[in-house]
């Protein structure tokens, strides 16, 4: 899923500095599984908003913070549910990743639309409270090279021919807090009785598959309409 | 010869090789690079020049090899893979090549956390070992990394590096044999302290048969205070000081010397392992050592070709 993490206060503040009738979207999907931006934490952004105008007495008739959660921010249908409350408000914030905040942006033309959270990465919940990243969309998959851990990610340097110097007692040179991911990978090709695979030279990877001129697409001629 | 370089010279005639460190300064001071130059000459056949090291900006490696060139001295290029993609690497080699410098050392590179720049992004757009594999392509076959084909090549002594000290143990010689497979003329290793390990990684360099497919530069780390040598021990990643070269400096009347005849004791040591070639002195911050080091050690007079 795509892990995010909310902006601090602060600066959600001086975002909608200047509106009067903000709406907090939340969404469903894997922001609401990260506890970043789902429904419950749209509505305690709501009232943290609603507080501190209060504080500074800018609420009145004029002003309303009001907040929403849609299933998925980045699916035009679950977006047109809430065209009217989008059109009710001056701006919008939006509690979905980067691709939910631009989705809004552009199904919701001329209105203002503002980032809540921080969009990290692509991961996964290692335990209660601690979210890792595994996986950078490096579109040109190599885990049936590495036993199923990406180097791409999670070594600092993303190397694809092994560990480098700094590698020490499984941590990586960058801090003791950090795994090596080669030395993970060593540890599962050697259990799966596959080190022999290691030896073999990874070739210069294509990274235009990665960024290249634009936004990446992905077509399926068999689906296009 | 592939390069012709006075390293290349030198280790194919069997003579034990001597190379020096060379940290370039962070300015674009020249006269810094020419009084360490200095100190190196008629003391080591070749004198590496590093590339931003611990990923703090310096003058750049192409230039401080050029001053080095100049002098008479045969540089050896370092160029490690966190600051250039494909295109700026490959571009410096020709130019690096252009200018007369004859060696270049293929590295990874520490990250750019430790440096004066940790908010900068890097590139990692090839690793070490294709970096090796690109250099060599381009000498011998006389292709850019895309396969295209140029017209004259640069003929480059190649070289990489090994760290005996870092973990998995057991995959670091698999590592150098992929050094090696992919195109490593010279190996200089991460400085040894810990010759009882070195000793056994050597064995199994020697098992695989790579000491006679590659020459293997020792490196040595002059060291010249307790305070240093814990720093080596506790904070440098991937070295491993043994606690009775720690208590030795602890307990010189002048830790100096001391360091000097640790190096010397070292260089002696390592000199009698088979498959060692030579050493690499990096002597950080302490150029003018070398000459007491070197020829304390032994290695003089230095061969000319
Ligand atoms: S190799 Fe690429 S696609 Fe596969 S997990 Fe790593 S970043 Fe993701
Ligand atoms: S120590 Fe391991 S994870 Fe860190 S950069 Fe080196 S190989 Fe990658």
């Amino acid at each position: 899923m795509i892990v995010a993490e909310q902006k601090p206060v602060a600066e959600i503040l001086r975002m909608i500095e200047g509106y009067r009738k903000i709406l907090v979207v939340g969404c469903g999907t894997c922001v609401t599984v990260c506890m970043a931006g789902g429904e419950k934490e749209a509505g305690i952004l709501a009232s943290l908003i609603r507080m501190a105008w209060a504080r500074e007495g800018r609420l009145g008739p004029l002003i309303d913070v009001s907040e929403t959660t849609v299933e998925r921010q980045c699916e035009w249908e679950f977006l047109q549910e809430i065209s009217e409350k989008v059109a009710a408000s001056d701006a919008v914030l939006s509690m979905g990743c980067g691709a939910g905040v631009q989705a809004m942006a552009r199904m919701f033309e001329g209105k203002v639309i503002l980032p809540a959270l921080n969009t990290k990465f692509i991961g996964m919940p290692e335990r209660q409270g601690l979210w890792t990243e595994l996986c950078a969309g490096c579109g040109d998959c190599v885990l049936d090279r590495t036993g199923g851990i990406c180097p791409i990610a999670r070594c600092s340097k993303s190397l694809l021919n092994g560990p480098c110097g700094g590698s020490q007692n499984g941590k990586c040179e960058v801090s003791k807090d950090i795994d090596c991911a080669w030395q993970l990978i060593f540890d599962r090709m050697k259990s799966l009785g596959r080190l022999e695979a290691l030896g073999a030279m990874l070739p210069p990877k294509d990274w235009s598959k990665n960024r290249d001129g634009g936004p990446r697409k992905v077509v399926r001629e068999d689906m296009l309409l | 010869m592939k390069s012709g370089s006075n390293l290349e010279k030198v280790l194919v005639h069997g003579d034990f090789a001597v190379t020096g460190e060379l940290g370039p300064p962070q300015s674009n001071d020249r006269e810094v690079i020419v009084k360490k130059a200095k100190a190196y000459k008629g003391y080591v056949d070749a004198v590496n020049i590093t590339d931003n090291q611990t990923a703090i900006v310096r003058m750049s490696s192409i230039a401080a090899c050029a001053i080095v060139a100049g002098l008479g001295l045969d540089p050896v290029m370092q160029m490690t893979c966190r600051d250039r993609n494909r295109i700026a690497m490959q571009s410096d080699i020709l130019g690096a090549s252009a200018l007369g410098i004859k060696n270049i050392l293929c590295l990874t590179g520490d990250h750019q956390s430790f440096g004066n720049h940790p908010t900068s992004k890097n590139v990692y757009d090839i690793d070490s070992i294709q970096l090796i594999s690109m250099v060599k392509g381009m000498r011998d076959d006389k292709k850019f990394l895309n396969g295209e084909e140029m017209k004259s090549e640069p003929r480059m002594f190649i070289g990489a590096a090994a760290n005996p000290f870092a973990d998995p143990f057991e995959y670091r010689v698999v590592r150098l044999a992929k050094k090696v497979a992919a195109g490593a003329d010279f190996i200089q290793t991460q400085a040894v302290f810990d010759v009882p390990r070195f000793k056994r990684w050597m064995e199994m360099v020697r098992d695989r048969g790579l000491h006679e497919r590659v020459y293997i530069l020792a490196g040595v780390i002059p060291v010249k205070s307790a305070g240093a040598m814990r720093y080596m021990k506790n904070d440098v990643p991937g070295m491993s000081v043994p606690d009775e070269l720690v208590r030795r400096m602890e307990q010189a009347s002048d830790p100096k010397e001391e360091g000097i005849r640790i190096c010397v004791e070292t260089i002696l040591q390592l000199r009698e392992i088979e498959g060692v070639s030579g050493i690499h002195l990096m002597p950080i911050m302490w150029e003018s050592v070398a000459p007491i080091i070197v020829e304390r050690a032994g290695l003089l007079p230095r061969p000319e070709y």
